[in-house]
């Protein structure tokens, strides 16, 4: 005779695995996050690649005046675009407020007179700070010109005799630290959540199944007359809802492999260890979030009348788990044995470390999966006690 | 053999069951007859064990429902108010599922499920999925799925709601090849006709008391003149009827 929680177990399985929509849902549900993330790449990428490497077309004014400048310039692709309805500085400024032009290069009408003499030559960049996706292509031209000033005042020196490196006594070097890898968190930051939204998805129409559901199908009643505890009944249709809840989270993961070896993401400096062994480690790493939001709803399950009204709340359960991760990106915190007790925080720490391709400590792993799991044990009792209520009938 | 003790149950400042009792004898059919809201579903529930009572004592077969519960789900089957069947589950697997937490071996649960569902003429629908079940359907199957473990005891709650006539004439048949068995059926309904050619025996209750108990011949005999169901229409409406003839 087989235990009365895997005859459960199975039938809740069986039965979720013939519901169309909710089959549906669990396809559909762990490819959002991979899909978002595919499209913001390619937008980053595009940006990015856009402002380092392609030839750059800049509007610009009175270049006749400065072929040399010109010329300096088109050395790193960047080419002069003549603009003739911008007549003036103003114009070009107009041109920019309006949103027509992101970037106009203005060589003032003195600079073949002043270049060369003992007055600056001047050059006017006119752009819109706030519009974000300029900045590359701002920063890039204006690098290009401070380049070239810099040349043409180190050669003057040498002209006059002089050691440039005079002008220069302080030098400062970037040593930057971060591993390619380490780049890559700030976007792979979205991936925790993703994984746990598509996880709670996963078992949320079990999780209501088990209680709102099974008493508006009118079926809990006849199935509390069994001869079977009813903490044997909430155990099978829990381990049901793990089981679909791990399901959605390797489905999740499995996208992500799979996306993540498409994306030009060393093009952004950006490397990742993302395969296969490092899938199979976040999904241990992530499993006891499966428990844990199984009981979690489970309990708020229990308190509804209806499917629907379960829905509303538990949609509310599924933003519970993005806080400690809103927390983790804004103040930068580092895996700690004190936040490891936190469920969803520890997690999105560890998996975060397994991203950079870091090591992980066990200690802190045996206290996320530890205090997680002993979090659900405690709330799957509740459940239990909650079951054992006659107001489980409704 | 049920029997049921000055049952009392509350829900908050509403008295569900004021001291009920009872008693449906094995080989026979016994009414439970009252209005909507008279309390024969909560003695149903409290008999199946779904809800504890407040005071007094129920036995199934001799089991004490409030310190043997799980031992005396064993000895009954119940008919719920609505099917309650799973809709992606087929007949055959819903009947199977209840075999399973019954406790029975796999090779019992299978033969018993071909009986029933050949003794319901279930077998043409037997691997469909529950969901497109007619009411008929959904009842049969639902009368197969209580009776799997082949229980001494068989209760149900207002069993012909929403069957056709065919269909209720069926159920009737069913209800009396229980009793020939020699089984304990205990049966609720709100309408007399339904029920006084099939019953033995007959618990009239209302406002959660029972007003007047015994067999329709003796009933008939101790209100001469008046036809069953207006007698029962007299003990629901004052609490008891007064006898013509004391």
């Amino acid at each position: 005779m087989r235990s009365p929680i895997w005859t459960v177990c199975a039938k809740e399985i069986l039965e979720t695995a013939r519901d169309r929509r909710t089959i549906g849902s669990l396809v559909v549900g762990p490819l959002i996050g991979p899909l978002i993330f595919v499209v913001l790449m390619n937008v980053m990428v595009t940006q990015t690649l856009s402002s380092a490497e392609d030839r750059l077309d800049v509007p610009m004014l009175g270049a006749e005046r400065a072929p040399n400048l010109v010329a300096f310039l088109l050395a790193r692709d960047i080419h002069p675009l003549a603009a003739p309805e911008l007549g003036s500085v103003e114009a070009a400024a107009d041109a920019v407020a309006a949103g027509k032009r992101d970037l106009v290069v203005a060589i003032d009408d003195r600079f073949a007179e002043d270049f060369g003499t003992a007055r600056a030559a001047r050059v006017t960049l006119v752009f819109d700070r706030s519009k974000q996706r300029a900045q590359g292509r701002v920063e890039r031209v204006r690098g290009a010109l401070g380049a070239y000033g810099q040349e043409i005042g180190t050669l003057r020196l040498v002209a006059h005799g002089v050691d440039a490196t005079l002008l220069r006594p302080l030098i400062v070097d970037d040593l930057d630290v971060s591993t390619s890898a380490g780049r890559s968190v700030l976007l792979l930051g979205t991936l925790t959540y993703f994984l746990l939204f598509a996880t709670l998805t996963g078992g949320m129409h079990l999780a209501i199944d088990t209680t709102a559901g099974e008493r508006e199908r009118k079926s809990l009643e006849p199935l509390l007359t069994l001869p079977v505890r009813r903490s044997s009944l909430l155990l099978g249709k829990m381990a049901a809802t793990i089981i679909y809840m791990l399901a959605a989270l390797a489905l999740t993961l499995a996208a992500y492999v799979l996306v993540m070896h498409r994306l030009p993401l060393e093009k952004l400096a950006m490397t990742t260890e993302f395969g296969f062994r490092s899938a199979v480690v976040a999904f241990l790493l992530l499993a006891p979030i499966a428990p844990l939001g199984a009981a979690l709803m489970t309990v708020i399950a229990s308190f509804t009348r209806t499917y629907r009204e379960a829905q509303t709340y538990l949609s509310f359960v599924l933003i519970v788990p993005t806080l400690p991760v809103i927390y983790a990106a804004i103040t930068n915190v580092e895996p700690a044995a004190k936040l490891m007790w936190i469920p969803s925080l520890s997690q999105h720490l560890l998996v975060t470390t397994v991203i950079k391709a870091q090591p992980l400590d066990p200690l802190l792993v045996a206290l996320s999966a530890g205090s997680t799991l002993a979090f659900a044990a405690l709330l799957a009792l509740l459940a239990a006690r909650l079951y054992r209520r006659e107001a489980i009938l409704g | 053999m049920i029997e049921v003790e000055v049952l009392g149950k509350s829900f908050g400042p509403v008295r569900a069951l004021d001291g009920v009792s009872f008693a449906a004898g094995d080989g026979k059919i016994t009414g439970l007859l009252g209005p909507n809201g008279a309390g024969k579903s909560t003695a149903l529930r409290i008999l199946s064990t779904v809800l504890a009572p407040d005071r007094g004592r129920a036995r199934i077969g001799g089991v004490d429902l409030a310190t043997s519960a799980l031992q005396a789900r064993r000895l009954f089957g119940v008919l719920p108010h609505s099917s309650g069947l799973y809709p992606q589950l087929t007949a055959r697997e819903n009947i199977e599922y209840y075999g399973r937490l019954q406790g029975l071996p796999e090779p019992l649960i299978a033969q018993r499920a071909d009986a029933l569902l050949a003794r319901l003429d279930l077998g043409g629908v037997a691997d469909r999925k529950a969901k497109g079940f007619s009411q008929g359907e959904r009842t049969k199957v639902a009368l197969a799925r209580a009776l799997v473990h082949d229980p001494q005891h068989v209760m149900l709650d207002e069993p012909t709601n929403g069957l056709d006539v065919m269909a209720t004439r069926h159920l009737r048949e069913w209800l009396r090849e229980l009793r020939a068995q020699g089984r304990c059926v205990l049966l609720s309904s709100h309408v007399m006709q339904e029920v006084e050619a099939l019953v033995d025996e007959l618990v009239i209750i209302a406002a959660g008391r029972v007003t007047l108990t015994g067999t329709p011949a003796e009933l008939a005999q101790r209100y001469p003149g008046r036809t069953l169901e207006e007698i029962f229409v007299e003990a629901v409406s004052h609490a008891a009827p007064a006898p013509e003839a004391a």
